[in-house]
């Protein structure tokens, strides 16, 4: 579904990624781990196109990114941050409902889709619909966040730390649930995490990211063994 | 004419001259700072030059302008040209911030979600920049009905005709009859725009 070959970027004189080659597969759960500057952020804005490679071609499905229209390939990726990076001036409906609405979705259908969605994430719709993101609590935003994403069913979802900044409790809740959603409605996400608990938790494959390279790609339960010193390194942070 | 009635006459010339010009350079200004949020390099000579309007004393810039062939000469269309590029300056000013202030974050998750350039102006940056960019109009509109007295000085007309003539005929009722109906319309209009500030912005 998705391939990375033998990608490079450098931004300024900084080179960010260096040879990078993946594949992801439809239904899978791929984690890019690494530290901050590893280069896995950038991977991942290379897959919806808010980054293009400096060298080499990100196929998303089959087709490089540069030959897709951009507006038209985004809509089929939904896009989760830190912080959910909801829009303040829109209710959580408005919110969810926006994919929907620009590809011209009927109001009715909509406004069922976006029930159906924060009823699935556990948010009762009645209470939630017409809040503003700035009165939720963290979960709940990042709750909103992956509700949005789904709502127009995309196939993929690329999400960049999206837990990272929740308290422990809460981050566990919505790992746990945003992984029974995937399963249940069978989509394939790229996942970035520093977290090795995390991705270890949710992926079907680990890829760690050193300084721009991939260092291992291995499915969580070879991670344990996975050559490598940053791999080592994250096992060690699991204590 | 009877002293109301001329109060009303000049007040309501006053008013139209004002909102001509606020209206006019909150047109430009805010198409200009849109264009200038989208051009790095030009930003820094427009900022430049609209800042340097503003420093040049307004009975001068009246002045300056009498001279000039289509825009210039005596009367109410070279007045509205003065005041137009005085109120553009914080128009644009604040324009350019409230864009540029938007988090980085929605903006790109705007983009993520597949919104056109179109869709980010429309449905993001501007509903999220009306607060910044209504307090510009703001202050445009106070500074432009006091500049506005001044227009009188070129045959402009306005509130400014009872404030030269009480100047030239040492008439302290004269001055107060320009000078009051100004600062308090500058009041209403102090106050109007900013409730509508407060009560616009979602966030």
């Amino acid at each position: 579904m998705i391939e990375l070959r033998d990608v490079s970027c450098r931004i300024g004189a900084k080179q960010i990624l260096s040879g990078l080659s993946l594949r992801v597969d439809a239904g899978e759960r791929l984690v890019l781990l690494g530290r901050s500057g590893s280069g896995k952020t950038t991977a991942l804005k290379m897959i919806n196109g808010l980054i293009m490679p400096t060298e080499g071609t990100v196929l998303v499905e089959g087709k490089p990114t540069t030959e897709w229209n951009l507006v038209r390939l985004r809509r089929r990726i939904g896009y989760v941050i830190q912080e959910a990076g909801l829009f303040p001036h829109f209710t959580v409906a408005q919110n969810v409902g926006l994919v929907p609405r620009l590809e011209g979705w009927e109001p009715a259908k909509i406004e069922s889709r976006v029930a159906e969605l924060l009823a699935m994430m556990d948010l009762p719709p009645q209470e939630f619909l017409h809040r503003y993101p700035r009165e939720l609590s963290g979960g709940q935003r990042q709750r909103v966040g992956v509700a949005r994403a789904l709502a127009a069913d995309q196939p993929l979802l690329l999400l960049d730390e999206p837990f990272g900044a929740l308290d422990p409790v809460t981050r566990h809740e919505i790992q746990q649930q945003f992984l029974r959603v995937c399963e249940q409605l069978g989509k394939t996400a790229i996942f970035v995490t520093h977290d090795a608990r995390e991705a270890l938790l949710i992926a079907t494959r680990i890829a760690v990211l050193r300084q721009g390279r991939l260092e291992s790609m291995e499915r969580p339960a070879e991670f344990m063994n996975a050559r490598g010193e940053e791999a080592e390194a994250f096992r060690a942070s699991l204590g | 004419m009877t002293p109301s009635s001329e109060i009303l006459e000049l007040t309501l010339e006053h008013v139209t001259m004002v909102l001509i010009a606020v209206a006019i350079a909150t047109t430009f200004g805010v198409s200009l700072g849109i264009a200038l949020t989208r051009r790095a390099g030009l930003r820094r000579w427009v900022l430049g030059f609209a800042g340097i309007m503003q420093t040049v004393p307004s009975l001068a810039l009246f002045g300056f302008l009498i001279p000039i062939p289509f825009i210039g000469g005596i009367g109410k269309r070279t007045a509205i040209v003065a005041l137009v590029l005085y109120a553009l300056l914080p128009v644009l000013r604040n324009t350019l911030t409230g864009i540029l202030g938007v988090d980085p974050a929605v903006r790109e998750s705007a983009l993520a979600m597949g919104m056109t350039e179109r869709q980010i102006l429309w449905e993001v940056e501007l509903p999220l920049a009306s607060r910044t960019i209504l307090a510009g109009i703001r202050v445009a509109t106070v500074t432009t009905i006091g500049t506005a007295t001044i227009a009188a000085a070129i045959g402009g007309g306005g509130l400014g005709v009872f404030i030269f003539r009480g100047l030239a005929s040492v008439d302290s009722a004269q001055i107060l009859a320009g000078a009051i109906p100004a600062a308090c319309m500058a009041l209403l209009a102090e106050g109007g725009l900013g409730w509508l500030e407060r009560k616009l912005s979602p966030v």
